[in-house]
């Protein structure tokens, strides 16, 4: 049951996208992001359609794995949309007892309908082609300013990677406490929902511990190996720009620019 | 002087009660002295709580000597400043494979040593392709670790030991959550870096098996070093490893009682190739 969790859902694939430096597809990502916010009209909305179903194509992941994602959201996006086509006040179109739909909500709706898809689309351009392993390096590095004004960037960093490769071992643990305490009688089905959460205890005190303890035997692991912080520490895979990354990141200033544009000349 | 030499060695555990004041302590590890010369292959037995686990954790500077003196390659570990040398010089693997693995790939968990010394890039995928290619892992280099066996993720572990380069790994029962099959590859494995790259092995176990290779033994109970010498010598003393609640091998045991019930065998044997050779003179 447990092992269904994943997460991120890398797409393996031998695509340009795919070997993009990771942190070219981060500030891609985010650059769509504030361009979908930037096109205000439906040619616009067209226009990043363009780009983000080119992208797609390129990264060659099966455009049903961006469906899934979608799925996801579907609820949030009907309640986005049938709140926006109720509530907003303009010309009334048709009327269903105190229900009035009017132009300006359509209109309103629709947008918000596309740019959430958008929105969720892109990202996962992001996820289903780099490994979780290549975006905490592309953060560290991306953040690395911060280490100025004393964030700790690279003991966040180096907490996320761990934290991604226990994940799997902390859902097998659980699968096995769970099965060990319903061996005993425990029960972790029936009555509502306050009951249930107070049955989880048994699951919950055994699997705490265990972290607890794992950490402790790791942290002593990683001393050993001379681990001492980001200090003097160099990398086996550094990220390095190529020429592609390059003239990807020209492709995004021209996007960004026409996104710009777009919403100067009121297009 | 040897690689690793201790004299008088002393370790206290101390519990703290609630306003963090000494409420009282336990001796994990009394009077020890050792003199482990370079490339030899050590083993250190001893029952659970007999202090050897404590004993491994001071190789390797991860606990610092409430007595007495600990040399690492003549380096004392209670100073500070040698410390990264230290655990650098003397590499330590540890008992369950899951906890001691960092990365999500297993190349790059190799090479996370080597990248805490800040060994150049270029230089550090010499170090991984060497190390996996010594433990025989370099066709799982791009898996998740994840999906090795026990026996696996202790070679992966051991090579993440060996990119570093040590002159000598401690094995803190690396063996003691594996299967039959795991212990063997991992214990063959380790022979073999022993035999090949001269790396002083110390190997902490309690399984008398893994023991009969190794050039030296050394008993520990209750903190102390109780017996040493060669497992000849160990294996011959059946009573006194009985006493220490120590395990023989099978075919030790058999010799001890067929002499004990008056046929003429000498002490001390320790494969069943030898017994059988004796038995059939």
């Amino acid at each position: 049951m447990l092992k269904d969790i994943t997460i991120g859902q890398y797409y393996p694939a031998d695509s340009i996208i795919h070997k993009l430096d990771p942190r070219v597809k981060f500030v891609g990502t985010m650059i769509f992001i504030v361009s979908i916010f930037i096109f205000n009209s439906f040619p616009g909305y067209f226009v990043a359609g363009l780009f983000l179903a080119s992208m797609i194509a390129l990264s060659k992941v099966p455009p049903k794995f961006m469906f899934k994602g979608l799925r996801a959201v579907f609820m949030l996006l009907m309640i986005t949309v049938i709140f926006n086509m109720v509530l907003t006040p303009g010309d009334i179109v048709f009327k269903l007892g105190f229900i009035k739909v009017t132009r300006e909500g359509l209109i309103m709706a629709g947008k918000m309908a596309v740019r959430l898809v958008f929105l969720i689309s892109g990202s996962s351009i992001m996820t289903l082609t780099t490994t979780p392993n290549q975006l905490t390096d592309a953060m560290e590095r991306l953040l690395r300013p911060l280490n100025r004004i004393h964030v700790p960037v690279h003991e966040i960093a180096m907490m996320m990677s761990i934290a991604l490769r226990f994940i799997p071992i902390l859902m097998e643990e659980t699968d096995k406490i769970m099965k060990a305490q319903i061996a005993r009688g425990a029960d972790f089905e029936s009555g509502n929902i306050i009951q249930r959460t107070k049955n989880m205890i048994p699951l919950l005190v055994p699997l705490f511990i265990s972290a607890f303890r794992r950490a402790n035997d790791l942290a002593l692991a990683m001393e050993a190996r001379c681990y001492h912080g980001g200090e003097n520490r160099t990398q086996m895979k550094p990220l390095k720009y190529e020429r592609k990354d390059y003239m990807a990141y020209l492709i995004l200033i021209a996007y960004l620019a026409a996104a710009i544009l777009f919403r100067v000349f009121k297009l | 002087m040897g690689i690793i030499k201790a004299l008088k060695l002393g370790f206290d555990y101390l519990k703290y009660d609630d306003d963090g004041n000494v409420e009282s302590t336990q001796r994990a590890v009394d009077d020890v002295n050792l003199d482990i010369e370079a490339g030899e292959f050590i083993a250190i037995l001893g029952h659970n709580g007999s202090g050897k686990s404590t004993l491994a954790k001071h190789m390797n500077a991860l606990l610092l000597p409430s007595e007495g003196t600990l040399w690492v390659d003549n380096m004392d570990t209670a100073s500070e400043a040698d410390t990264w040398k230290i655990r650098q010089k003397a590499g330590m693997v540890f008992q369950n494979p899951d906890n001691q693995i960092i990365a999500t790939v297993v190349e790059e968990d190799v090479g996370f040593g080597p990248e805490n010394m800040g060994i150049p890039t270029a230089d550090i995928w010499t170090r991984v392709d060497d190390a996996l290619q010594k433990v025989g892992m370099t066709t799982y280099r791009h898996h998740s670790p994840n999906k090795l066996s026990g026996g696996q993720k202790q070679r992966v572990a051991i090579a993440g030991v060996m990119a570093m380069r040590p002159s000598c790994i401690v094995l803190d029962e690396p063996t003691a959550m594996l299967d039959p099959n795991g212990r063997k590859e991992v214990i063959k494995a380790v022979h073999e870096l022993n035999k090949t790259e001269n790396v002083t092995v110390i190997l902490i176990t309690h399984y008398m098996e893994e023991v009969i290779d190794a050039d030296r033994v050394y008993v520990m109970d209750s903190g102390k070093v109780v017996m040493q010498g060669t497992p000849k010598e160990i294996f011959s003393r059946v009573e006194e490893l009985k006493h220490y609640r120590l395990d023989v091998p099978q075919v030790t045991l058999l010799a001890h009682e067929l002499k004990k019930n008056g046929l003429d065998i000498p002490d001390g044997i320790l494969t069943t190739e030898e017994l059988v050779s004796v038995l059939c003179r």
